[in-house]
């Protein structure tokens, strides 16, 4: 039964879309209850739907003939009673499945979160669509009730409902019992079709849905630009002919996998024609009572409608286990944790501290680093030191690697080859989540968390008092600028930090970094939307930094560079030679005048 | 971390809160472009689906109990002919139904689509700063997808209750008017009261879903979004308690919302099964009074337990209508708000000359309405550069909005031309004054597509010049794909300085007589930067430029400068986002 009667094959990722999905059922504790309520729910619906077919047959038989002036009224509290018992099955069935929805969506936003904020690798460049991802994730709910309380439920009504029903046909009637036995193999043909074309339809929806999600939201976030070119208006049309190209692939699947459903609706009426006539015919000729024929022409649509829902649910559920598949695959996708890397170290169990990078020497050794679907390397065979204390300021074009650089020092980046070392140890084996409580980021555009100006400096220690916020956003030069806001550092910032300039939020990001009080900084462009007042303070921030934590800067600032211990050029991803020998005095930076080398 | 509200406080937000909901569900139907004319072919596919399934029960009822008085075959023919054209009429018109209704969906979804992007197209960039990414993603494509069931899950299903619960009812009490009676009553309950009972239970608590769920989706993309960060710092835990907290709020309601769902299934069930007893009890007693043939019992019982299928949808329809009215005011809300600046009533030709001259200029922004610029005198003649600095907070960007007309000034006067920069259409305006703002947006397409837009039907050579001039030749010709290289999501594939150059070569294609700068060189290293402000002076020759920057301004040091100063004590180009 796992493998269910309506798997469909997903020919683009090799996946199946099945009734029963065992990741879904493997992975929470809950769906596997909801089978289970189904289960009994689906064999007491059998039982109550054919004595309230026989009751009524019963009933109308002898009233067609004549022998009832009234319905008898225990007959009447019979049906009655069989009526809202199934009412009552109704609400349980439909209460179990909603609850299991939002709870098992619940439980998969759980692990998703967890899996994302899981730093290093996992959350790295790959995040293709967050926003889509986040869509599916809340949104998708809706087709997973669908699929725990209708498409569940009625699938173990097509299995238990038909087998009952034949059964009792053939007690009250063998031949119509035959009759429908030789019409029953359509039901797997039809299932089978079913599940074809509508795994083949969901797949389609769901990523012309997704991608026009995409689509519009980019849309949207362009119309600034979009309306300086004066060409706001002018994406109409093509939002127009983007959402009409979706309608017509979409009909075109509609027609074919609503076939699947014109053909069960054929089974179900025709076999209703065919038993009626055929009971008709032998009514005359004498062969059989009004009251088993009645019985069985009552049940009859029974024996296809169920199986005939599942295929109107299809649909609906497929659409929601196709949000709850993406939601899976990223799931499966990534690695468990962070923690272990290369090599597969669990390194948290082992409970190794980091070394402290401002005590000893942290080295870059032949790291190369890959972007998918683009040409050439990041970063090519990069060499770095950086010695314990020092500022080295690693310079270099636009697009030469430097932020990618930074990332990989971080952590963030894992290298396609080469290795980080710290104190002689590589990142892998100190692991990631204890490498992180050393280091702090500024990066280019940091992002700012709900919250205050306060909560966002003290990101990264967030027992830090009022003093040492108001002492590292003064660091930053992000001071003046907070106390002009209405409420300073109580006042709200969002996230995109849209109510701040580039600069601010740059500062800001700054300020975070230097509070963390971390042994190692990456400051990636600290100084590009500062004016000269600003830029100076900040350098003489990092500078104060020597000798208590090694910074790597990553700028093309002239005059931040300068004030650096050490330069290396790095040029297409390359360093211009091994560690730091391009640097020092005498070497040749483009853009960077030469200047004493200032080594503690 | 204390949440930001989800809506902007501006001052025309919460209008629509106060509408009732039929005059939001006319409104939507107008966006929708549904007009009656077009449900009319799903509903009557529906409606002939429908009778012609009580048809098939009622006459496969009638032919057996007739067939028990063992008349001569022949006299059934009509009958069993009967019965095979109803069970061939139902799947077809079923089939045709379905087709029908969801192509009107999918057309009405691409009329909404392009019409609230029409209403929301002016409101950007001032209008729309203060929504987050999150909650416009939920607003724009969850509540605008939602309300795709307005035709389908609501107008459609509802017509075919009421055509064909009408056209049966009568069938019905045309034989029996006791069974007609007690069909009708049944039928009306079971198209009233499960769907009132879901709606009214479900109405509070799914309009708090709605909610919930925007602002768990916003959170979820906004933790994702910053996920390196909140690792790195040390912060992810705390992250992932704020999200937990939400997402139990969001099962709660959910929960709740199970039971209301359940009970109203339930009363369904319990309600057209009783009824289906009830036309029992009357055919059985109007025959045993011999007003009703006796024969026709069986053909009434079941014809009333098969045309129960025509208010089945409606309760789900009933439960859906809190989520797309609140979906709808959503979408209606962010359509009928106030653009900043408006077209003049009778707007002046295209200016003849570009000259450029503010007087005592005075903008206020955000909710607050906080000075930003204050008494600003500045005149750009044409063809000549200026560059405007000043400390961060000062206005520059502000200055670059109002010239492009995107903001309104408060006091004072600025001049194009010959005339008040008020008296053109904003087009014209955009048309000669050209603002390549400080964080341009690069569109998740092609390289050639990002370029395009700014002057359509440009040729790879033009194109390939502009890129050339942005510095950006040499790179785009080592891409294997070149032109039609993809930049990924916000040119995620793009260094930061590469998305500013590609923006400027969108510039350079558009080539306007007036060219705002803000910030051109902010991403780029020295040398890049020093090359471009080269070229940008090399183009200027013909061309008003005025460069907003805070760093060297190269060849445009030569150029007048205007020192911007923070206004008063009052925050600078500060916008409250919450």
């Amino acid at each position: 039964m796992t493998q269910g009667p309506a798997g469909a094959e997903h020919p683009g990722s090799g996946q199946r879309l099945r009734p029963f999905d065992r990741r879904l059922l493997g992975r929470v504790a809950v769906a596997r209850w909801a089978l289970a309520v189904n289960l009994a729910a689906g064999l007491t619906g059998a039982l109550l739907l054919l004595a309230q077919m026989t009751l009524l047959a019963g009933i109308v038989a002898d009233a067609a003939q004549g022998r009832l002036r009234q319905v008898p009224a225990a007959l009447a509290l019979a049906l009655a009673a069989v009526i809202m018992a199934r009412a009552g099955l109704a609400y349980v069935v439909e209460l179990s499945g909603r609850r299991t929805a939002a709870r098992v969506m619940s439980a998969l936003r759980a692990e998703l979160v967890k899996r994302r904020l899981s730093g290093g690798g996992a959350a790295g460049l790959e995040t293709s669509d967050s926003a889509e991802l986040a869509t599916s994730a809340v949104q998708g709910v809706d087709g997973l009730e669908t699929y725990f309380a209708r498409y569940l439920p009625q699938v173990v009504l097509a299995c238990t409902v038909p087998v009952a029903v034949l059964l009792w046909s053939a007690v009250v009637d063998l031949r119509s019992a035959v009759v429908m036995v030789v019409t029953l193999p359509v039901i797997p043909v039809f299932l089978a079709l079913i599940g074809r074309s509508a795994g083949a339809r969901s797949r389609a929806n769901w990523q012309a849905l997704a991608g026009l999600s995409s689509y519009f939201l980019d849309v949207v976030r362009g119309l600034p630009t979009l309306r300086a070119f004066n060409r706001g208006t002018a994406q109409i049309p093509h939002i127009r002919e983007v959402t009409d190209r979706y309608r017509r692939t979409t009909l075109a699947t509609l027609r074919l996998s609503f076939l699947s459903g014109v053909v069960l609706d054929l089974a179900t009426t025709l076999s209703t024609a065919l038993v009626a006539v055929t009971l008709g015919v032998r009514l005359v000729g004498g062969t059989i009572g009004l009251r088993p024929a009645l019985t069985v022409l009552l049940l009859v649509p029974e024996l296809y409608a169920p199986v005939r829902r599942v295929g109107s649910l299809f649909h609906a559920s497929a659409d929601g286990l196709a949000a709850t598949e993406r939601i899976l695959a990223t799931l499966e996708r990534d690695p468990p944790t962070a923690g272990p890397v290369a090599g597969g170290v669990a390194v948290r169990d082992r409970g190794t501290a980091s070394p402290d990078p401002a005590a000893v020497p942290v080295r870059v050794r032949s790291v190369t680093v890959r972007f998918p679907g683009r040409p050439g390397r990041a970063l090519d065979r990069v060499d770095l030191d950086l010695q314990p204390g020092q500022l080295v300021a690693v310079v270099g074009a636009s697009g030469a690697g430097k932020t990618t650089l930074g990332r990989v020092v971080l952590g963030l980046t894992r290298p396609d080859e080469g290795v980080v070392l710290a104190g002689g140890r590589p990142l892998a084996d100190i692991g990631l989540d204890n490498w992180r409580g050393q280091v702090a980021w500024a990066p280019q555009h940091p992002t700012l968390v709900p919250g205050t100006v306060a909560d966002n400096i003290a990101l990264g220690r967030p027992d830090a008092g009022a003093e040492a916020v108001a002492g590292a956003a003064r660091r930053a030069a992000a001071d003046r600028f907070i106390e002009r806001l209405p409420e300073g550092y109580d006042t709200l910032v969002g996230p995109g930090g849209r109510g701040l300039s580039a600069g601010q939020r740059q500062r800001l990001g700054l300020a975070r970094a230097l509070l963390r009080g971390a042994r190692l900084l990456v400051l990636d462009e600290p100084t590009v939307h500062l004016d000269e007042a600003a830029a100076g303070q900040v350098a003489a921030s990092i500078e104060a930094l020597r000798g208590s934590a090694t910074v790597l800067l990553l700028t093309h600032d002239r005059d931040l560079a300068a004030r650096a211990d050490r330069r290396v050029l790095l040029d297409r991803g390359r360093t211009a030679g091994p560690a730091g020998r391009a640097d020092g005095p005498g070497a040749k930076v483009p853009g960077v005048p030469a200047v004493a080398e200032r080594v503690r | 971390m204390t949440r930001a509200p989800a809506a902007p406080d501006g001052d025309t937000t919460r209008p629509l809160a106060a509408v009732s909901s039929p005059r939001v569900l006319a409104r939507l139907t107008g966006l929708l472009g549904l007009r009656p004319g077009q449900l009319a072919l799903p509903v009557g596919l529906g409606t002939v689906a429908v009778v012609a399934g009580a048809a098939l029960a009622g006459l496969a009822g009638y032919l057996i109990c007739r067939a028990a008085q063992q008349p001569p075959i022949l006299s059934l023919t009509v009958l069993m002919v009967g019965v095979r054209l109803a069970a061939l009429t139902r799947p077809v018109a079923r089939y045709g139904e379905r087709l029908a209704a969801h192509d009107l969906a999918f057309r009405a979804l691409g009329r909404l689509r392009a019409a609230v992007f029409a209403r929301i197209e002016p409101l950007a960039p001032a209008g729309l700063e203060a929504y987050r990414d999150g909650d416009l993603l939920s607003g724009m494509v969850a509540d605008i997808d939602q309300l795709q069931d307005v035709a389908l899950r609501l107008l459609v299903p509802l017509g075919v209750a009421v055509a064909a619960g009408t056209v049966v009812v009568a069938a019905v009490a045309g034989i029996s008017p006791d069974a007609g009676l007690v069909l009708g009553a049944g039928l009306l309950a079971a198209a009233v009261a499960p769907p009132l009972l879901a709606a009214r239970l479900v109405a509070r608590s799914q309009r708090r879903q709605a909610a919930l769920r925007a602002r768990l989706t916003a959170n979820l993309v906004d933790t994702f979004g910053a996920a390196e960060e909140l690792w790195l710092n040390g912060a992810d835990d705390r992250a992932a308690a704020v999200l937990a907290a939400d997402d139990r709020a969001l099962v709660e309601v959910a929960l709740r919302d199970a039971r209301a769902a359940g009970a109203a299934d339930a009363l369904g069930v319990a309600i057209s099964g009783l009824t289906a007893v009830g036309v029992l009890m009357a055919s059985t007693a109007a025959a045993g009074r011999g007003a009703l043939d006796p024969l026709l019992v069986a053909p009434l019982t079941l014809v009333a337990l098969g045309v129960f299928e025509a208010v089945l949808p409606l309760s789900a329809a009933a439960r859906h209508l809190p989520l797309i009215l609140s979906a709808g005011r959503r979408v209606l809300d962010l359509a009928g708000r106030e653009p900043e600046v408006a077209d003049p009533g009778e707007p002046a030709a295209v200016p003849p000359r570009f000259e450029i001259a503010l007087h005592q200029v005075a903008v206020a922004r955000g909710p607050r309405r906080t000075r930003v610029l204050d008494g600003l005198d500045l005149r750009l003649e044409e063809g000549a550069s200026m560059v405007v600095t000043g400390p961060s907070g000062a206005g520059k960007t502000t200055l670059a909005l109002l010239l492009a007309r995107f903001l309104e000034r408060q006091a004072g006067e600025a001049r194009l031309g010959p005339r008040d920069l008020r008296d053109y259409r904003q087009d014209d305006v955009r048309a000669a004054v050209l603002l390549s703002a400080q964080d341009p947006h690069v569109f998740d397409t092609t390289i050639r597509e990002n370029l395009t837009f700014a002057r359509p039907g440009a040729t790879d050579a033009e194109l390939g010049a502009a890129l050339a001039q942005a510095r950006l030749g040499d790179w785009v010709a080592s891409l294997p794909a070149g032109l039609d290289t993809r930049v990924g999501e916000r040119g995620r594939a793009l260094s930061g300085g590469q998305r500013q150059r590609l923006a400027l070569a969108r510039v350079f294609l558009a080539d306007p007589a007036v060219l705002v700068l803000d910030e051109p060189t902010a991403h780029l290293d020295v040398e890049t930067a020093g090359a471009l402000l080269d070229d940008l002076w090399r183009v200027a020759g013909r061309r008003s430029v005025l460069l907003v920057t805070h760093g060297s301004p190269g060849p445009f040091e030569r150029c007048p400068r205007v020192v911007l100063q923070r206004p008063g004590p009052a925050p600078a180009d500060f916008i409250p986002s919450g």
